[in-house]
């Protein structure tokens, strides 16, 4: 089997992308889990949109209902930077009772897809599974699908443009989601 | 009446409750069979909220609602325009005949053998009605069930299990105008607002009269567990104001009180307007410019229909309070506190917002609601740990002998004269959760609406 040299090009520059990108979600992981929350509003770009909407159960036909709108519906969060940021300095009080003490946080990012590049952004599918353990015997489990647009930016290689996280809930199980995703 | 082998003797239902003195056992949070009663005496008799009407607006609509531990469809007829409120089991082995959260059909269609039923709840297809039952089926007698009673109160849904309950405006009593501006719109427009679409829910581990009883009234908890939220200044002042609550409001001659009603059972916090008209505007967005001048605009019509006239207690920006059992209103949100078990919590939240208002301002005031309320909310999260954490703390055997505290404000209350059968209090005390404990007793002990205030009007 021969390869043109071009082809054999772009196959690398796609690994290399690849690769870039999965380790700037596995280190976003890494922060989040070891609290390093202020580092993490560092890869988040000022105009960011952080959306996760609320799942409904509807009638074959109308899944583009399925999940909440983000230009006139309710979602669990839906909202920028700056709100994220006032999240951080709201654990970083010490005194945000339902994550004081903290939880112990593990997020697990897997099937990593990078859908296509558009000029310096990259839309990037994960999935993830996110547990968390409170106090004594708490357990919360948190499963879906992030779709983000991430931007080449000179400081950190990427910032997190937009991120949609999908959870796979209806009702939400859990009495608070404090964490992020 | 039941009573309940404990550690302490036998005790009855009302050894447990002490309104007069704020003494609760904390049996009557954590035990099953307490549990029980309430859904069977209170949750099977009390008018529930189920909806709005905006939720419904057109026929065929439908929105997946409960009452109590139970779903219940509310839908508009096809034909009539009618809401109905009905019990989401089909009546022929009991299958959800509604699994979509709302939506709109022509018929409910029962997945399990078929059974199909109308919007106005008749029974209308049922396969092998010819060879397999003969045509015998009386189909008239199998529609799906429905509630007793259902009210629509200024685009508010509300209904009753109990056909001997009494009339809603009997049940709310004076409470009816406060409900009444809750959904008017900020211009002082009876039914002048919509619902943001969808419902939050979701689940807290907790006995549901934590969050139901004492939400509403519970003006003491801000100060300590809300305290982080002033952190994250996610206000619609931003930065300037840097708090967590609703736009601040202009000074106005009013007092806010904790408010209850002891024989219904109502009540939260409300304010009590000194001086007819609305109070001027005070301007709070300044995240997002445009929505002052909206909401200064609409205060002022809001001003001219009241010029002369005393706003009912507990006007936009003022009241806060529980329509006995599980439903609390302000104005721009409803809270529901489903029993999910004698643990578990099912809890909801929708959001009012003017039908009339531009894009500009149901999208600063739906991302300032995200913001605030919810699992995700920065100021309600921390309410879910305590409601969470004050459960289990009271299951043991030694926490089970002691009683819960709410004595705030014992014999500092007067009755409020322009307000008939309520109870007012400095504006931090636990007068409401003792109306309601109160009204809690007499419907665990009442063995039918006969025994319970306010008894039908055409009774006796
Ligand atoms: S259970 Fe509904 S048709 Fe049989
Ligand atoms: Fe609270």
């Amino acid at each position: 089997m021969a390869f043109s040299l071009d082809t054999m090009e772009q196959t690398l520059e796609r690994l290399l992308l690849e690769r870039e990108i999965e380790q700037f979600l596995y280190n976003e992981a890494e922060l989040l889990d070891e609290r390093r929350f202020s580092e993490w509003i560092d890869l988040i770009a000022d105009d960011m949109h952080y959306h996760m909407p609320i799942r409904r159960n509807v009638k074959f036909g109308e899944h583009h209902r399925e999940n909440s709108d983000s230009d006139s519906e309710i979602s669990w969060f839906d909202e920028g930077k700056e709100t994220l940021a006032g999240r951080v300095r709201q654990i970083n009080t010490g005194i945000h009772w339902c994550e004081e003490p903290f939880s112990r946080v593990r997020h697990l990012v897997s099937n990593i897809q990078v859908d296509s590049v558009d000029g310096d952004e990259v839309h990037v599918r994960s999935r993830f599974i996110v547990y968390t353990n409170r106090l004594a015997d708490e357990v919360n489990l948190f499963v879906g699908k992030r779709e983000d647009v991430l931007r080449r930016d000179p400081d950190t290689q990427w910032k997190i443009a937009k991120r949609t996280i999908i959870l796979d809930q209806n009702v939400l199980l859990e009495k608070v989601i404090t964490t992020f995703f | 009446m039941v009573s309940i082998n404990k550690s302490r003797g036998d005790r009855s239902l009302r050894s447990l409750v002490d309104p007069d003195n704020g003494l609760i056992a904390r049996d009557t949070y954590v035990n099953e069979a307490i549990y029980q009663q309430e859904l069977e005496q209170i949750f099977s008799r009390a008018w529930l909220f189920v909806g709005h009407e905006t939720q419904v607006p057109n026929p065929g609509d439908f929105i997946r609602s409960r009452m109590g531990e139970e779903e219940v469809i509310l839908v508009r007829d096809r034909k009539d325009q009618r809401l109905h409120v009905f019990l989401n089991s089909c009546r022929h082995k009991g299958m959800k005949v509604c699994r979509y959260d709302d939506g709109n059909t022509l018929v409910f269609t029962c997945p399990f053998h078929g059974w199909s039923y109308d919007t106005d709840g008749r029974l209308v297809g049922v396969p092998y009605y010819n060879d397999a039952y003969s045509k015998e089926l009386d189909k008239s007698k199998w529609g799906l069930h429905e509630v007793a009673q259902i009210a629509n109160y200024h685009g508010t849904i509300w209904a009753t299990w109990d056909s001997k309950a009494p009339s809603f405006e009997d049940y709310v009593g004076s409470w009816a105008p406060s409900i009444q501006h809750c959904f008017q719109s900020t211009d002082g427009e009876d039914n002048g607002v919509e619902l943001f679409s969808p419902v939050m829910k979701w689940r807290i581990p907790t006995n549901w009269k934590f969050p139901g009883f004492s939400f509403a009234g519970d003006a003491a908890h801000v100060a300590m567990t809300h305290r982080s939220v002033n952190a994250a200044s996610i206000g619609p002042q931003g930065n300037r104001g840097g708090s967590e609550r609703f736009p601040m409001t202009a000074p106005f001659p009013s007092q806010v009180y904790s408010s209850a009603d002891h024989d219904l059972g109502h009540g939260g916090q409300n304010t009590i307007y000194e001086n007819t008209g609305a109070r001027p505007y005070r301007d709070t967005w300044h995240t997002v410019p445009g929505v002052d001048e909206y909401y200064r605009m609409t205060n002022e019509k809001k001003q001219k229909k009241y010029a002369g006239k005393y706003m009912p207690p507990g006007g936009h920006g003022g009241g806060h309070f529980c329509i006995f059992p599980n439903v609390i209103l302000d104005h721009w949100r409803i809270l529901l506190w489903h029993p999910h078990g004698v643990g578990q919590t099912e809890s909801w939240r929708m959001f009012q917002v003017d039908k009339e208002a531009p894009k500009l301002v149901k999208d600063a005031q739906r991302r300032y609601v995200m913001r605030y309320c919810g699992p995700g909310g920065l100021t309600e999260s921390d309410d879910m740990e305590n409601w969470n954490y004050a459960f289990p703390a009271s299951l043991g055997t030694i926490a089970q002998r002691l009683d819960y505290n709410f004595e705030m404000g014992l014999g500092h209350s007067h009755p409020d004269e322009e307000w008939p059968g309520v109870t007012l209090n400095y504006r931090i005390s636990e007068e409401p959760a003792r109306a309601r404990f109160r009204r809690w007793l007499e419907f665990m002990e009442a063995s039918s609406w006969d025994d319970i205030h306010p008894v039908k009007k055409d009774k006796k």
